[in-house]
């Protein structure tokens, strides 16, 4: 069911690696057997839907939650028998940014500095190298209360590095970020990764991915189901992608149908776009024209492209109302 | 073990300064105890009847009323680490290398620092009003130490309950339920003679009225019985079983 990645070899030579990871919270399985694999230095991107166990398994790999089952090891240390050792080796920041909002920006990572076991002088040293890098120098002696949104995700991720730590979990670090603060963390990102560090983020954005992320793993009910490069995503979602916006939204239905069969899974219908997967380019236009004209819709746009990290996402969770071919090819999912 | 040390400071240390920066907060915690004193001494002063022993209702009150707001200096601990618990800022210390009691430990050691400095408010204010003691200096400090350990020991009591309710709202009205009903049906306000028979026996088992008693051996000299030492078993024993307890909470707290 789960795909180990290619690198799924020995555990000593990956920074993460997580076997049969299971977690529940009463009746709710948030994590139904998790695996999952990153090589060191390496950006994994944890992709799912609200509600998947992203966050959950950002918790376990921070040894803030037990697993009830499963090896999770990080750094080469395990996260349960280990934790006290391997939270030297880690830097969090998590969904909701964690600072004390009465402590000013310097205050705050002078003092997770200090509780990093750092001396007073190193800290507040570290702490201006930080507050430097996120352009927050200016703030740097108000009260956190009076930060922007933007301005306290960007201190949280601060104080995720204050002791560079090789392994960071950061868990939607770009959420409520502008497009600025956003290019500047993935920079920032990329050169902590140059540098060496392993990264684990979890995201809702797929550009954001696309871009940083070395490996994906796309989880959805609290397992894997589909993990690899994002270009090999890609080639899984099927070769290019067929999107079709219709003059009347009513007939998408229709459309789709009509299109059905010059595809391998069913249609996506939003609103009054359908698209759908084909494997071969030529003459897919014209077959599709020739196909809705005969079903009597009308198209006001039609075209071909590769397929987005959000195709991927579409096609493997089915988060979008998707077409049931029910008397057709597939049965109705249980 | 030094690791728990440092780590306690710099926790403390946090708790001070951010006490700095919302000081309305702190006004609330020294001004509303003054407030008490005045409306007890000058609206029931005079229809309550204490012991000959004392020297007017002033004496009577303040080692009582002193007690009470000990009891609630902890307030300042539920409250705060309730909220961290929802800002997130326990889920980063829990990933942090430091020592694990060292976030409550340093949380309750603040509130040494509040209560020092709400009892020396209130002190100033019985002076004023005509309270005086009748102590040697060895007694005065010996009170000290004694309001100051039961108030450490309480925080503990105040941590857990930040750490288990669901908001701080509920840390709020939770923690007046139980405070409240102890410390008022106790030697603090009025004799426990004048109670009715079912709340003098809780009364006189009362943790409250032991240290009550206590606090007015030593600074208006009278009778002490077992008091003292009851006081100081009664901090030894909450403290024994309420620390763990706390710290055991917090290795489990989970933040949202
Ligand atoms: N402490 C908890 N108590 C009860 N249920 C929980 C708890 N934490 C998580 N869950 C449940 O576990 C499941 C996974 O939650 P998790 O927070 O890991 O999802 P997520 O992928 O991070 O979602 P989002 O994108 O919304 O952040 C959800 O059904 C959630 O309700
Ligand atoms: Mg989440």
């Amino acid at each position: 069911m789960t795909n180990v990645g290619a690198q799924g070899a020995v555990g000593s030579e990956l920074a993460i690696r997580v076997r049969g990871l299971r977690k529940s919270f009463g009746d709710v399985r948030a994590l139904d057997g998790v695996d999952l694999d990153v090589a060191p230095g390496t950006v994994l991107g944890l992709l799912g839907p609200n509600g998947a166990g992203k966050t959950t398994v950002v918790r376990v790999m921070a040894t803030l939650l037990k697993p009830d089952a499963g090896d999770v090891c990080v750094a080469g240390l395990d996260a349960v028998r280990e934790a006290t050792a391997l939270r030297k080796q880690i830097g969090l920041a998590g969904q909701y940014a964690a600072i004390d909002e009465n402590l000013t920006g310097l205050e705050n990572l002078v003092m997770v500095g200090r509780l990093y076991g750092m001396a007073r002088a190193r800290a507040t040293q570290r702490g201006r190298e930080l507050l430097e890098r996120f352009e927050l120098t200016d703030a740097a002696g108000r009260p956190a209360k009076t930060y922007s949104g933007g301005m306290r995700r960007r201190l949280d991720l601060g104080a995720a590095l204050v002791a560079k730590p090789p392994v960071l979990f950061l868990d939607e670090p770009t959420t409520g970020l502008d497009p600025r603060s956003r290019l500047d963390v993935w920079k920032t990102i990329e050169e902590l990764v140059a540098e060496g560090t392993t990264v684990l983020l979890t995201t809702q954005y797929l550009d954001e991915a696309d871009r940083l992320a070395d490996t994906i793993a796309v989880i959805d009910q609290g397992r894997v189901i589909a993990n690899g490069t994002p270009d090999e995503l890609k080639d899984r979602v099927g070769g290019e992608r067929l999107e079709v916006r219709l003059s009347t939204p009513g007939e998408a239905p229709v459309a789709a149908r009509a299109l059905a069969r010059m595809s391998d899974e069913a249609p996506l219908v939003e609103g009054d776009a359908v698209t759908a997967g084909v494997r071969k380019r030529n003459g897919v236009i014209v077959e599709a024209v020739r196909r809705l004209d005969e079903a009597g819709v009308e198209v006001d746009d039609i075209t071909l492209r590769r397929p987005t990290l959000d195709d991927v996402f579409l096609a493997l969770t089915g988060r979008v109302a998707e077409v049931t071919e029910d008397d057709e090819n597939e049965e109705a999912a249980a | 073990m030094s690791r728990l040390v440092t780590d306690t400071m710099v926790v403390a240390e946090r708790n001070l300064v951010r006490i700095t920066r919302a000081p309305d907060l702190l006004l609330a915690f020294t001004v509303q105890p003054v407030m008490f004193v005045l409306l007890f001494v000058y609206v029931f002063g005079g229809a309550i009847i204490i012991p000959q022993t004392y020297d007017g209702y002033a004496e009577f009150l303040l080692p009582g009323i002193i007690v009470q707001n000990i009891a609630f200096g902890g307030f300042v601990t539920a409250l705060g680490l309730n909220e961290d618990l929802h800002k997130g800022l326990i889920d980063r210390f829990r990933s942090l290398p430091m020592a694990r009691p060292a976030v409550l430990a340093g949380r309750t050691l603040a509130d040494v620092a509040t209560n020092t400095l709400s009892v020396l408010v209130l002190l100033v204010t019985g002076l004023i009003i005509g309270f005086s003691f009748d102590a040697s200096p060895l007694e005065i400090l010996a009170g000290f130490g004694l309001l100051l350990l039961f108030g450490y020991a309480f925080s503990w009591v105040f941590a857990l309950l930040g750490l288990i309710v669901s908001s701080p709202e509920a840390a709020n009205s939770l923690g007046f339920i139980a405070v409240f009903p102890l410390t008022f049906i106790s030697s603090a306000f009025v004799p426990v003679e004048s109670m009715p028979a079912a709340l003098q026996w809780f009364a006189e088992i009362n943790p409250f009225t032991i240290l009550v008693d206590a606090m007015r051996a030593l600074w208006v000299d009278q009778p002490a019985g077992n008091t003292v030492w009851g006081a100081v078993a009664w901090s030894l024993a909450i403290l024994a079983v309420f620390a763990p307890l706390a710290v055991s909470r917090y290795r489990r707290a989970a933040g949202h």
